[in-house]
This record gives structure tokens, sequence and C-alpha cells, in this order.
């Protein structure tokens, strides 16, 4: 709008931060703590399965404890100087190309630490409790210490090599928990389901990296975003997409959406930290840090902008008809991540809001997937919420906590949810129109659900299994729940003085702030009252009558599309599924009988031609002197012939 | 050219006839005609003393080796007319023929030019010129042909020497060889019944008689009795009548002779 | 191509050629010669007793003897002549030697066909 007329600066700013002196020099520690965590962990072995998780949980708390000691220095700081440089080590150089691994710290990662370190600080200590009874319990430790490491990585890299490094460790650490219950074959499926098609997402990565050295011949975010106005819009847009494509994959959005609720597989803590927090934001992250790309290439944003769309309406509506409590969540989290993609597509005006909400989702999803592990540890690891039913009163610090998490997600006015999802929904319609209108649509079927999940679980009549006692969990796992049902009620304090958007803006760009369309409390009372909609409509099918044990058969079109991922694992299946075992069958069909059997049938042809030929040695003398004057009258022949 | 052309067709027939026949001794006498009409045909081409050592060398001793040999492997072997090898009669006329065919004419196109003829080469007599050339070029081949002929000969020799692998048996041990023999098997001691005994002629074919009459079958060589050619000695001896006037006309004619 | 029928060529026209015929021309005999070379090759190939066998080779021998004295009549020296000399010597070495080879093998195998010589097959 009115981009041109500001300095390109501003729009875009540059990374250039100062170097890293007095309490920053721990920087390095705050990834150092987790990745000895893991390394003890997973080489020590049995050895430490005593003290493993008290050891996993301190590693992260004190990461924590120094993250918070960082964010307070870099916030003593003035506004245009919270950029700080930490150089580790030279990774490689090749030729005129060289990376180093240094850390970058500065307001974004500032934020993301804090949300990762904190939230997987309070993961860990639930997951002491949640998996008491598991004899691998020091191995789970490991790997989630790996994963907030690697996690770490991504989001204090200073270089996109730096980040792929740390989007390969969360997709490592993601398969090794997903797949945790190794025993199971569907957790094994599920693990390699997401595993590969992260890694079309991570083609994306590769290839933009590629792209970004070869327009600019580093790969350096400083490098970068002082020079990226320089390159060609084609170039530009053409960056966009294929980082649009990595954070599909890592994101779970729309075509690279099929793993998440398969992901489902995991331990519980695993689906809160990787699958609801932290992994799932990193697409978000990779675009926001990328603003000084995307800013500059609409077109880029306007296929970001569009494909959050789509999935915020594919998630929601999945969400609507799944009986699995963590399916749910999981349709959910797709649909809320389809929130930030579509804000951070909408240019400066809308990182902030990205940002702001992916913090509050944190918060409020991590706090339903927690609840619903304690759901399922009362219930005897039952998901299925058509067993579940007038939980509040046998659970009531659960029912308190989550309660807490769903007024947060429908946008209940005061809590973070309602502050950061109208934020996107405003600077949508300021925008365009119809993409303003998807995102409300999108509140509104979101209400829908989570009352839906709320009530079959929480209210209504009892439709327990037999020998279920629900009972209320272990003080380890309340209080991390109570932690962050106060985080996912207090969450929208960060908006208070437009302090998340001014922290936030040296990193993103800020722009002058237009007077839009409706005012702000227009808006939002129209988000509410969308909202209320949804909430009454699933009041009425299923606070109103009681829901059936089993699944009705004889439902609409739509819920039978949702109840199979609107048909996102019966396309992958026949787009490339059964086209790749085609090519495999070919390939292994044409290696056997024409390479295979070009060799053995040459060496096979070629035996039975000396076996045939060999029988001319008979042994006798006369046949050999008629071969011999056979010879001599070939060579009279030849003679003659030439003297013609 | 009368003589050319008269041995030619005795030469070639003869030559395939050593093919068909199937008697070896049959095929060597007819290599004799075969080397004799070709030592006339070197007469006919001004080579005398070629045409005497073929007739000598090859003909006369050469061949009379290969008799020897063939009478010494075994003179009644004769080749069976069926061929063991499949095709090799077939292959080899149809080759043999194609060999020959493209020889032939292979030779016919050669142009040997004028012939010169041996007017002027035997000028002071043909052994003398080939004495002439013999011992001044050729002097080298010439010696080492000799010491190729001693080398065969010695090997002849070697290959036909038959290792002795106890002592020399003295006439004592055949004695007392015959005696162990005769205790252990009943063979008869004393040397072979001489043939004729009681018979008309002094001769080979005629058996011995035994006491009883019967003839001994040891007394006559085992080739003449294969071939059918033993005079039956006990009708001789049954003849009396006619043995008599045979005796008393060869007395007659003794005594008017005198 | 030079015609199918085997001319004297080079034949000079003396009428009387028949008394000593060394005017006669070289190809007669040289075409006699090539003949019986291939009579003696295939008894070579078909006959199986090892002295006829022998005997055939002593043929072929004789027929570029016969071929050596008739091209030193056309070249008007003796070199031919020698060498069919020569010829005849190793022919007579060869058979001493040969003949020697056979009876041995005679009298170890009690036969004298060349086919039995067989170990050498596949």
């Amino acid at each position: 709008m009115s981009e041109a007329l500001l300095p390109l600066h501003t729009v875009a700013p540059f990374v250039d931060p100062t170097g890293a002196d007095g309490v920053f020099s721990l920087l390095w520690l705050v990834i150092a703590l987790p990745a000895l965590g893991a390394a003890v962990l997973l080489v020590g072995g049995r050895r430490t399965d005593r003290w493993g998780h008290l050891l996993g949980c301190a590693t992260v708390v004190v990461s924590f404890v120094l993250s918070v000691i960082l964010f307070i220095a870099l916030a003593g700081r003035s506004d245009d100087d919270r950029s700080v440089h930490q150089h580790l080590w030279t990774w490689f150089t090749s030729g005129s190309y060289k990376v180093q691994f240094d850390i970058l710290y500065d307001q974004l990662s500032a934020l993301f630490l804090l949300l990762i370190t904190g939230v997987g600080s309070l993961i860990h200590i639930y997951s002491i409790g949640y998996m008491a009874h598991d004899d691998r319990r020091r191995r789970f430790f490991a790997h989630l210490n790996l994963f907030v490491a690697s996690m770490l990585v991504l989001v204090l890299a200073s270089d996109y090599l730096g980040v792929f490094l740390g989007w390969e460790g969360v997709g490592l650490a993601s398969y090794l928990l997903i797949g945790f219950w190794q025993q199971k074959h569907s957790a094994a499926f599920a693990a390699k389901k997401a595993f590969v098609v992260n890694r079309v997402g991570d083609i994306g990565m590769a290839l933009a990296a590629s792209l970004i050295f070869a327009t600019f011949g580093s790969t350096s975010f400083k490098v970068v975003s002082e020079n990226a106005h320089n390159a060609s819009k084609g170039t530009l847009t053409a960056i966009g997409l294929l980082l649009l494509l990595a954070a599909c994959g890592k994101s779970a959005q729309f075509p690279l959406q099929s793993w998440l609720l398969d992901a489902m597989e995991g331990p519980t803590p695993v689906s809160a930290l990787i699958h609801a927090a932290t992994m799932v934001t990193a697409g978000v992250y990779l675009i926001t840090r990328s603003n000084f790309i995307f800013s500059i290439a609409p077109d880029a944003r306007t296929g970001v902008v569009l494909v959050g769309t789509i999935t915020l309406l594919m998630g929601a509506i999945i969400g609507c008809a799944k009986d699995d409590i963590k399916k749910v969540l999981a349709g959910s989290t797709m649909s809320q991540i389809g929130y930030m993609i579509l804000a951070s597509g909408l240019g400066v005006a809308g990182y902030a809001f990205a940002i702001f909400h992916l913090l509050t989702h944190g918060f409020f999803k991590a706090n339903m997937f927690l609840g619903a592990g304690s759901v399922m540890h009362g219930t005897n690891d039952d998901v299925d919420m058509r067993h579940y039913g007038a939980l509040r009163t046998s659970m009531p610090v659960t029912f308190l906590t989550f309660a807490m998490g769903y007024l947060a997600i429908i946008g209940f006015p005061g809590f973070s949810g309602f502050w950061s999802k109208d934020k996107i929904i405003e600077t949508a319609l300021d925008q365009n129109v119809v993409i303003g209108l998807c995102a409300l649509l999108g509140a509104g079927i979101t209400g829908f659900y989570m009352t839906r999940l709320m009530l079959m679980t929480f209210f209504g009549e009892k439709r327990w299994e037999k020998d279920v006692h629900p009972h209320e969990s272990p003080k380890v796992m309340t209080v991390p729940l109570i932690v962050l049902a106060a985080l996912s009620a207090l969450g929208g304090l960060l908006l208070v003085g437009n302090w998340i958007v001014d922290w936030l803006s040296p990193v993103v760009g800020s722009e002058e702030h237009v007077d839009t369309t409706l005012s702000p409390w227009v808006l939002s009372a129209l988000a509410v009252i969308v909202v209320a909609g949804g909430v009454a409509v699933a009041w009425m099918l299923f606070g109103r009558r009681p829901i059936p044990r089993e699944a009705p058969t004889d439902v609409s079109f739509v819920t039978r599309a949702a109840r199979v991922d609107l048909y996102g694992d019966a396309a992958n299946e026949e787009l490339f599924v059964k086209p790749g075992y085609g090519l495999v069958h070919g390939v292994m069909a044409f290696d056997d009988g024409v390479v295979d059997g070009g060799t053995v049938g040459t060496a096979t042809a070629l035996g039975h031609l000396s076996a045939r030929g060999r029988m001319v040695q008979n042994g006798f003398v006369r046949s050999y002197a008629l071969t011999l004057l056979a010879g001599a009258a070939l060579v009279l022949l030849a003679l003659l012939v030439v003297t013609w | 050219m009368i003589g050319f052309w008269l041995l030619a067709p005795v030469m070639v027939l003869a030559a395939l006839a050593m093919l068909f026949v199937r008697k070896a001794v049959h095929s060597a006498l007819l290599l004799a005609v075969v080397m004799i009409s070709l030592a006339v045909l070197y007469a006919i081409q001004d080579a005398p003393f070629l045409f005497a050592v073929q007739i000598i060398v090859y003909t006369g001793a050469i061949l009379m080796l290969f008799l020897f040999v063939v009478m010494l492997v075994g003179v009644d072997a004769s080749d069976s007319v069926v061929e063991t090898i499949r095709g090799q009669r077939l292959f080899a006329i149809l080759i043999g023929l194609l060999f020959g065919v493209i020889l032939v004419l292979g030779v016919a196109q050669v142009s040997v030019g004028t012939v010169t003829g041996l007017a002027a080469a035997n000028d002071g007599g043909n052994v003398p010129e080939i004495a002439k050339i013999l011992f001044t070029k050729y002097v080298f081949a010439f010696e080492t042909t000799s010491a190729l002929l001693i080398t065969a000969a010695v090997g002849a020799m070697v290959l036909a020497h038959r290792e002795r692998f106890g002592p020399k048996q003295t006439q004592a041990d055949l004695a007392a060889q015959r005696m162990r023999d005769y205790a252990a098997t009943g063979k008869h001691p004393g040397p072979l019944p001489p043939p004729g005994v009681f018979a008309r002629h002094n001769a080979v074919d005629t058996p011995a008689l035994l006491p009883d009459g019967s003839a001994a079958p040891e007394s006559i060589s085992r080739v003449l009795a294969a071939r059918g050619t033993v005079k039956n000695a006990p009708e001789l001896a049954t003849d009396v009548a006619r043995l008599t006037d045979d005796v008393e006309d060869a007395g007659d004619s003794e005594e008017a002779g005198r | 191509m030079m015609g199918l029928i085997p001319l004297a060529v080079g034949d000079p026209t003396t009428p009387t050629a028949a008394s000593s015929a060394s005017q006669m021309g070289a190809t007669p005999f040289i075409v006699l010669s090539a003949i019986l070379f291939t009579i003696g090759a295939v008894g070579v190939l078909t006959r199986r007793n090892a002295i006829v066998v022998f005997m055939c080779v002593e043929l072929m021998l004789n027929a570029s003897n016969l071929a050596l004295i008739t091209f030193s009549r056309a070249n008007g020296n003796l070199d031919g002549q020698i060498a069919a000399f020569f010829v005849m010597v190793v022919a007579a070495a060869e058979v001493v030697v040969g003949l020697a080879i056979i009876m041995t093998i005679f009298r170890t195998r009690r036969s004298a066909s060349v086919d039995d010589a067989s170990l050498l097959k596949y």
C-alpha cells in the first residue's frame, strides 16, 4: 500500500547484529545443554535409566532460566540495538562459500526461545508422570532433549544452512518420537509417513537454500537481507515459493498435511510439544525470518495466503468429524497454523500477529493436549470420545484447565486467543474480503468442533467402558496444566500497548497504520457472533441429544469426507504411492529381467554355445586333418580371388 | 609327350585305386606303380640321376620298408569299409574335390613362360652338373641332411628297442623251464614234430601222422592251415598202390637212363 | 579369368616334341602333380590304417617332387632337381622314424588304427 513511499529498509529490515558480549556470551549454552543431555542419555544407555528423566528435565529447565535472563538483557537494550551475533565456529568453506555456525539472537529468536524452553520444560515435567510406567522412559527424554536442541538450533541459526540443520534435526526427532512405541505397527507406519512427507518439504528447503546461494553468493541472513532488493522479481518469487513448500512440509499445510493426524500415534507429550507448540510452527518462523524476501515478492505472498486459507478451513472441517480426541486437536492445530501462515502472508502488517498467535496457540494447544493426556491417563489410555462423557466431576482440575484452553481457542473475549485471532481476521479483511470471510468462517467452525469436543468429553451421560474408573492425574501432571491454563488466559497481555508489534518491528518491518473500513470493535463483535453461532449449533447437535457409543453411519457427505481427512490420504495414495510402487516394481522387473537377464543370459548363451562348439574336438586325427584341408582350400581360394 | 600321356592316366588310376583297396599290401603295390611311373616322368624331363634315385631309394628302399612293416603289423588286417566318423567321408570327398579343382585351376592359370629346357644346364652330363651344385652351393644343406639321416637311424633303433627286464636266459634255463611246464601243465617238452613224417613230400604243407593215424595239428604252420592249403596225409597214406607204382617207375627210369 | 580348361601355356610349337619331350610345356606336369597331391590328401583323410595313411603322405611328397623337377626344367637350372633330391632324403628319414613309431604303438596297443588315438577329445 504505502510500501513504495517508505525507505526500503524499514519495510524489509536488514539483519545487522552486534557481537555477543556480557551475558550474551552464554547463548551457546542454551543449545548445548539439551544437546549434552541427549548425548549423555543416549550414549549412557541403561546405566542412566534411574535418573535419566531428571537430567532431561534439568537441562531444559536451565535452558529456560537462561532464556529468561537473556530476554531481560535484550529488553534492556535500546530498540534498534536488539540483534546479537555470537560466532561459534566455521562450519565449512567451499571455495568462496563460507558457512559459519553462528547464533543470531534478536527479538524474534528471543520469543521463540522462551516458548520452546518454557513450554518444553512444562512438558518435560509432565512426562515424568505420564511415562512413569514405560520401560523406555529414559530414551524418551533423550529424544525430547534432542528435539529441543534441534529446535533451538533452528531458531538461533544465523544462516539458512543452520536453519536447515535444525530443520532436519527436528524431523529426525519427530520420527523417533512418533514411532516411540516401535512395536505398534501403526506407530511405525505413522513415523515413516511423517518423515517421508516432511522430506518433500525438505526438498523445498534445500532448493531454496541453493537458489539463495546461487543468487546472493551466501546463505547468511545478513547478506541476503542486505541484497534482497537487488534480485529479480522472478527469483524472489521462486525462493519464496520454495520456502513455502518447506513450511508446508514442517507445518502440515496443504498439500503436505496428511502426516499430522497420523502423528497422534506418538505419546501425548510428544503431540503437545512437537505437533502443537513448537515443531509445526517452524514453518511460520521460516517465513517470518525470511520477511526480507517475502515483503518484496507479492506473488509468493499470494501463494502463502492461499495455502493458509485452504488449510485453516480444511483442518477445521476435518476436526468436526473425528471421534479421537487427539485427532480433533490435531485438526485444530492444522487449522490454527493455517491462520498463522495466512497472517504471515499478509505482508509487513501480518508478521507480528502471526507470531502473536503462534505464542498464544503454543500455550492453549499444549494445555489442551496435556489435558487430553490427562483424560486418557484416567480412562486407561482410551482416545475415543464416544467412551467419555461427564468427566468433569471425576477430573475437575483437568476439566477446568482444559476449559481455559477451550475458551482461548474459540476466541472468548478476554482470553489470549481472542486477541490474536481477531487481529489476524482484521488484517485479512483489510487486504482481501474473501480471505477475511474465510478466516471468519474458520473461526465459526472452530467454535463448533471445540464445543463438540468439550460436550462429548466432559458433559452429558457417562459412556465409560467396563473397567474404567476415571481419576485425577498426579500433581506432576496437573501442575503444568495449571501453568499453561494461566498462560492461555493471560496471554493476551502480550498485545497490551501493541507491545508485540513494536517489539518485532525492527525484525519484520513496520508500516503506517491505515484505518480499516470497519472499526476493530465492530469486527470483534462480528467474530464473537460467528463463534457463538458455531457454539450454538454444537450445543443443539451434541448438548441436547444423547451421544451414541458407536459412530453413526448415515451421515452427510461432508461428514464422511471429513472422517477420511477430506480424501487427503486417498489422493496421496492414488497420485504418488501407487505410481511409486508401480515405478519400483517396473525398475525391479527391469533389473531382474533385462539387466540380470542380459548378463546371466549372455553367460548362459555363451555356455550353451561353447558346449555345442566343443563337440568339434572329437579327438580323431582325421577330423582335424579334414579341417586342415578345408583351411588350405580356403587359402587357395583367397589367393585365386585376389588375382582375378 | 607320348610317355607323359600314357603314364599320366595310369598314375592317376593307381593313386585312386590306392584309396579304395582294402588290404594294405595292395595299397603298397599300387604306390609302387605310381612311384615307378614318376621315375619315368623324371627321365622324360631330363633328370636321369633322379630317375635312378627314385627307383633305387624311393621304390626300392622306402616302399620295401613299408611292406616289411605291413607284414610285421598284420598283413591280414584290413580296413572295414564302414566309416566311423560321421560325415567324414562325404566331407573329405567334397573338400578334396574343391581343393583339387581350385588347385588345378590356379595352377593352370600360372604362366610358366617359355620352357627353357635343361640342355644348357646338363651340358657335361646331368650327374656331374648336379654334383657341381650339390657340393658348392648346397653343401651346407647336404651336411645337415646327412646329420638328419644319422639321427633318423639312431631314432629308429631307440624306438624299436625292447628293454630286457630280466637276465638273458641261457639254454640250460630254457630246458629247465620246459621241464617245469611239462610237470605243471603236461606241455610236450620236446620240439614240435617235423612235417612230412610218413609223407610223400618232405613238404611243409603235409602234416605229420600220430601213432593212431590222425594228423598232428602242431606240425603244420598256422598260416597254411588258415589258408587251407594243407594236404590230407591219411589220404596219401592209403594210396599205397600208387605209391609203389611211382617208386617202381622211378627205379625203371633210373636204370633205363644208365 | 584365363579359361576353365587348363591349356599348355607357354607351349612352343615344336612338332617333333615327342622324342625328348624337353620342349613340352610345363603345365600338364603341374596339373598332374596337383591331382596326385589331392588324391594323397583325400587318402590321408579317408583311410584308417596308419601305414596306409603314411603311404598317402608319401604320395603327396612325390607329387611335389614332380612339380619341383618340372619347374627345374622350365627355369633351365638344376636347383629344382637338387631340391627334389633333398626331399627324397628327408622323406626317407621320415619314413624310418615314422614306421618305427607305428611299430612301437602297435606293440603296446595291438592296433594300427589312426582312430584309436582319440584321448584329446572334449
